[in-house]
C-alpha cells in the first residue's frame, strides 16, 4: 500500500520546494538525451567537440542553445545528471526497506495482468514501445511529468499547463481503452 | 562539490518519495488514468499546491530566492509533445522519471520503458531539424512566461496580475481541489470472487 495521500503529498511537495529553494525546480527527461549523447560520443568521439567558444555537436539538437547540452554529455559529472542517478539510489533503498517486489509483480504490473495476462514478452514490449513514445513527446514538448506537470504548474507557468492537458487528454482515455478490468 | 552533494540528497529524496506514494508502481499509474483510484492524483495535487504555496509564500517574505525558478517556453510542440507522452504514460504506467526510480527498485519491465526512451529521445535529436523547420518549436503567448507577473523574476507575465499572490492562490486552489477530488470515478471496486 503506498504512503497516505496527504502525508505523501505534503512530503513530495516539500522536495519541490527544496529543490527551487537550494537550486532549481526538478526535471528528468533531459538526461535521458544527455545519457544518449555520453553513448553517441563513445562509439562516435567526432559527436560532441570542444571549441573555443564552449561545446558543440555534430548532433543540431546536442549543439543548441550554445552547446548547453553538448557541454553536459562532455561534463555528465553535474547536477542534473547526478539528480537522476541519486532517484534511482533513493528508489532503490526505498523499496528495500519495505520488503522488495515479489516475483511476477516485478515483471508484469497486476493491473497488466488483470488485463493482457501473465505472459512477460507482450508486457516488455509495451514497456519498450511506450517509453519510446513517451521520450519522444517528452523531448518534442521540452520537459515530462516532473518539468512541466510538476515543477512548471508550482511555478504557475503556462508551458506546465498546456503540458498536462495535452497528457491528461490523450493518457486518460488511452487507459480507460486498455485497462478495463480491475486488478 | 556542493551541486553534487545537493544532486545526490534531493535526487534520492525525490526518488525515495515517487516509491513511497507509488507513483513509480505502473498499477496506481494505471488506476489513476482509467479512474478507478485517484488517490495518486490527489497526491500529486497536493504537492503542487503545497511546492506552490511554499515557493510564492517563501518568495514574498523574501527567503527564497527568485532567481531560481525556471521556466519553459510555451509552443505548439508543448502540446502534441504532452499527447505523445500521454499514450506512452497509459501503455507503460511510467514516465522519465518514475521509469528510472521503478527500474531501481527491482521492476524488469521498467528497464525495458528505459531502452525504450533512450531510443525515443535519440529519434527526437536525429528529427529535431525538421519540428524546428516546422513552426512547431516557436513560442507562443510570449513563450517563456507565467500566468501573472512575477515580481523580481527574468520571465515575463501572461497577464498583468501579481504572479506571487496568483502562485499562492492557485498552491490553494491545487490544494482545495486535492481534498475535493474522489477517490474513484468508475466503477465500484473490484468484484470479490465468492469462496469455491
Amino acid at each position: 500500500m503506498p504512503m497516505n495521500w496527504k502525508a505523501g503529498g505534503l512530503l513530495l511537495g516539500l522536495v519541490f520546494f527544496l529543490a527551487v529553494l537550494l537550486v532549481k525546480p526538478i526535471g528528468v527527461s533531459t538526461q535521458f538525451v544527455i545519457l544518449d549523447g555520453i553513448l553517441g560520443d563513445a562509439v562516435n568521439a567526432e559527436l560532441v567537440t570542444q571549441t573555443d567558444a564552449g561545446y558543440t555537436s555534430t548532433n543540431a539538437y546536442l549543439a543548441k542553445s550554445n552547446g548547453k547540452y553538448a557541454k553536459s554529455v562532455a561534463n555528465p559529472l553535474n547536477y542534473s545528471f547526478v539528480f537522476v542517478l541519486a532517484m534511482a539510489l533513493g528508489g532503490f533503498v526505498s523499496m528495500r526497506l519495505r520488503g522488495g517486489l515479489n516475483g511476477l509483480e516485478a515483471s508484469v504490473p497486476a493491473l497488466w495482468r488483470a488485463n493482457f495476462g501473465e505472459g512477460p514478452a507482450l508486457r516488455y514490449a509495451a514497456t519498450f514501445l511506450g517509453g519510446f513514445i513517451v521520450l519522444y513527446g517528452a523531448r518534442l514538448a521540452g520537459g515530462c511529468t516532473s518539468g512541466h506537470m510538476m515543477s512548471g504548474m508550482m511555478q504557475t507557468a503556462l508551458s506546465g499547463y498546456i503540458f498536462a492537458a495535452g497528457a491528461f487528454a490523450a493518457a486518460i482515455p488511452v487507459s480507460l481503452l486498455l485497462f478495463k478490468k480491475e486488478a | 562539490m556542493t551541486s553534487i552533494i545537493l544532486a545526490l540528497v534531493i535526487g534520492a529524496a525525490f526518488g525515495a518519495v515517487l516509491d513511497r506514494v507509488g507513483a513509480s508502481n505502473p498499477n496506481y499509474i494505471g488506476k489513476m488514468l482509467n479512474l478507478t483510484n485517484l488517490n495518486l492524483a490527489k497526491t500529486i495535487m497536493l504537492a503542487i499546491g503545497t511546492g506552490s504555496v511554499l515557493m510564492f509564500g517563501g518568495q514574498m517574505l523574501g527567503l527564497v530566492d527568485v532567481g531560481h525558478m525556471s521556466v519553459k517556453a510555451a509552443y505548439i510542440g508543448v502540446f502534441i509533445g504532452g499527447l505523445m507522452l500521454g499514450v506512452g504514460w497509459a501503455l507503460a504506467g511510467y514516465c522519465p522519471g518514475t521509469g528510472v526510480v521503478a527500474a531501481a527498485s527491482g521492476r524488469k519491465d521498467a528497464l525495458f520503458f528505459i531502452a525504450g526512451g533512450l531510443f525515443g529521445a535519440a529519434a527526437y535529436m536525429l528529427t529535431y531539424p525538421s519540428w524546428k523547420a516546422s513552426g512547431m518549436l516557436d513560442s507562443v503567448a510570449g513563450g517563456k512566461v507565467t500566468l501573472g507577473a512575477v515580481p523580481g523574476a527574468k520571465f515575463d507575465g501572461l497577464t498583468a496580475l501579481p504572479g506571487d499572490v496568483l502562485g499562492l492562490l492557485l498552491g490553494a486552489v491545487f490544494i482545495i481541489l486535492a481534498f475535493a477530488l474522489p477517490e474513484r470515478i468508475i466503477g465500484t471496486g473490484p468484484v470479490t470472487q465468492p469462496a469455491e
